[in-house]
């Protein structure tokens, strides 16, 4: 093979092309090791404490894991074929952010990103409740949930910018140019149901209701978050305004429901979780078990 | 048609950038990776060459595939020994594309992006607009074209039409 050959006419060969100087791939990802995501084995910055950003990543990264993969369950199930391309290219940027993410929990923790996403069980995972149960595929229930997801996460993101650790403010400039992505496509979807037929307003109504037991817990703030990231308490004030917004201008109720409990003053942030991430889990994770360290 | 004479093995652009630059996007082979401007650098050691690129987004599955064509092309130019490191900041952005670049995408059918946003971000609770002035149509040239969906075959690229050519087209996000 010779350089003028590498790349092909056709970008789609190129991808089924192998050599001997391919490396084997990961099944279940391509894993990224050390030596090319440059960043994940930054030095821990000092008077951060390695287990608490390691812990703090895994609450981003699962939160993006979790969401990408009930996200995911669209494809060949959405409305129309845009939604359904639109919400696989939402979904894989989240797993790229929860790739980044674990890869820097899996450096810390000498661990990986494979493993972490895996070979963990549920009450191991650090995500906030919202992002576990299944729509049922329900497009208007889909929206609901990633405008109230979008909204906190862009809020959120925008103010890890400026964090002292340089993956996470790395992911979160990143993110804050897809995410406004994300909330902008929840917004459009939230008018146009909200605002458009009778039926159409019933529908996105109901999924307003559907996801907001599990609002508050988003501004519900740990210790570990405090200390090494964004309190998102301080969060509120704006996704409760940018919310009111849409909703007024999409003539929708904001629904009074009280958030879900916590046990014992535990929620997604300390493991504790729907019955639903079992589910999830079940699915993410069933090849990789049966298969460790497969390659193809 | 390149006006350069000589050959380009100068101490600040060595041999080992050219081949790097020259190697093509997987997902959009009418881009060289230097017109998407995701190479961040190249440096030289003896026969060691290290990579550094910047995925366009967090997710893009393109990734892999660039690391592996440069690894490729710079094994097969005779470098023995190549490493191609992933970083993430500073974020990449639509406006490292060149020129080239985005007259290669306009040639292709694809509208290249306008200037990526700056600041806030803005909440638009407006209703859809009809077509808009600022992507033009790559097929006729109408200057106002309308959305079908922010998000088209790729991750960097959103779906328009055209109302005069009535041809649907992608277009470059700005990011």
């Amino acid at each position: 093979m010779n350089a003028s050959h590498v790349h092909t006419e056709n970008a789609y060969r190129s991808l089924s092309e192998t050599t001997e100087l391919d490396d084997p791939r990961w099944a279940f990802g391509t894993g990224i090791v050390e030596e090319e995501g440059a960043e994940l084995s930054s030095p821990v910055p000092s008077g951060v404490d390695a287990t608490d950003l390691a812990a703090y990543c895994l609450m981003l990264g699962d939160d993006a894991l979790v969401l990408q993969h009930r996200l995911s369950e669209w494809v060949a199930n959405a409305p129309e074929l845009e939604e359904e391309v639109a919400l696989a290219n939402i979904a894989l940027d989240l797993l790229g952010q929860a790739r980044v993410l674990l890869g820097r929990a899996g450096h810390l923790l000498g661990s990986d990103e494979d493993d972490l996403a895996y070979l963990r069980t549920e009450n191991e995972f650090r995500n906030v409740r919202l992002v576990e149960p299944s729509d049922e595929l329900d497009f208007a229930h889909c929206i609901a949930r990633l405008l109230l997801f979008s909204t906190w996460r862009l809020a959120l993101l925008q103010r890890l910018q400026q964090s002292a650790d340089p993956v996470l403010a790395a992911v979160a400039a990143k993110g804050v140019k897809e995410v406004a992505y994300h909330r902008d496509y929840a917004v459009r979807w939230t008018l146009r149901l909200g605002d458009g037929t009778a039926h159409s307003h019933e529908r996105m109504q109901a999924g307003l209701v559907a996801v907001w037991p599990y609002y508050d817990e988003l501004f519900r703030s740990t210790e570990i978050e405090c200390r090494v990231g964004v309190d998102p308490a301080g969060l509120r004030a704006e996704v409760d305004d940018v919310l009111d917004q849409v909703l007024a201008a999409a003539t929708l109720e904001r629904p009074t429901i009280p958030g879900a409990f916590t046990v014992g003053g535990r929620a997604g942030r300390e493991g504790l979780h729907t019955e639903k991430l079992g589910l999830v889990l079940a699915e993410l994770q069933s090849i990789a078990r049966q298969h460790p360290g497969a390659t193809w | 048609m390149s006006l350069v004479s000589g050959d380009s093995r100068q101490s600040d652009y060595p041999h080992s950038r050219g081949v790097v630059a020259g190697v093509v996007d997987p997902e959009m082979p009418m881009l060289t990776l230097d017109d998407l401007g995701v190479i961040r650098s190249v440096s030289e050691d003896g026969g060691a060459v290290t990579v550094t690129i910047t995925p366009t987004y967090s997710g893009c599955p393109a990734v892999e595939e660039m690391r592996a064509d440069i690894r490729r092309a710079l094994t097969a130019a005779g470098y023995e020994e190549v490493q191609v490191r992933t970083v993430f900041s500073p974020a990449w952005s639509t406006d490292w594309i060149s020129d080239a670049g985005r007259r290669k995408l306009a040639e292709a059918g694809i509208a290249p992006p306008g200037p990526a946003p700056t600041g806030p971000v803005v909440l638009n609770l407006a209703p859809p607009a009809g077509p808009s002035a600022h992507v033009r149509c790559p097929h006729c040239g109408a200057p106002a074209t309308e959305e079908i969906s922010r998000f088209g075959p790729t991750a960097c690229t959103a779906l328009r039409r055209c109302p005069a050519c009535r041809e649907p087209f992608e277009h470059m996000k700005e990011m």
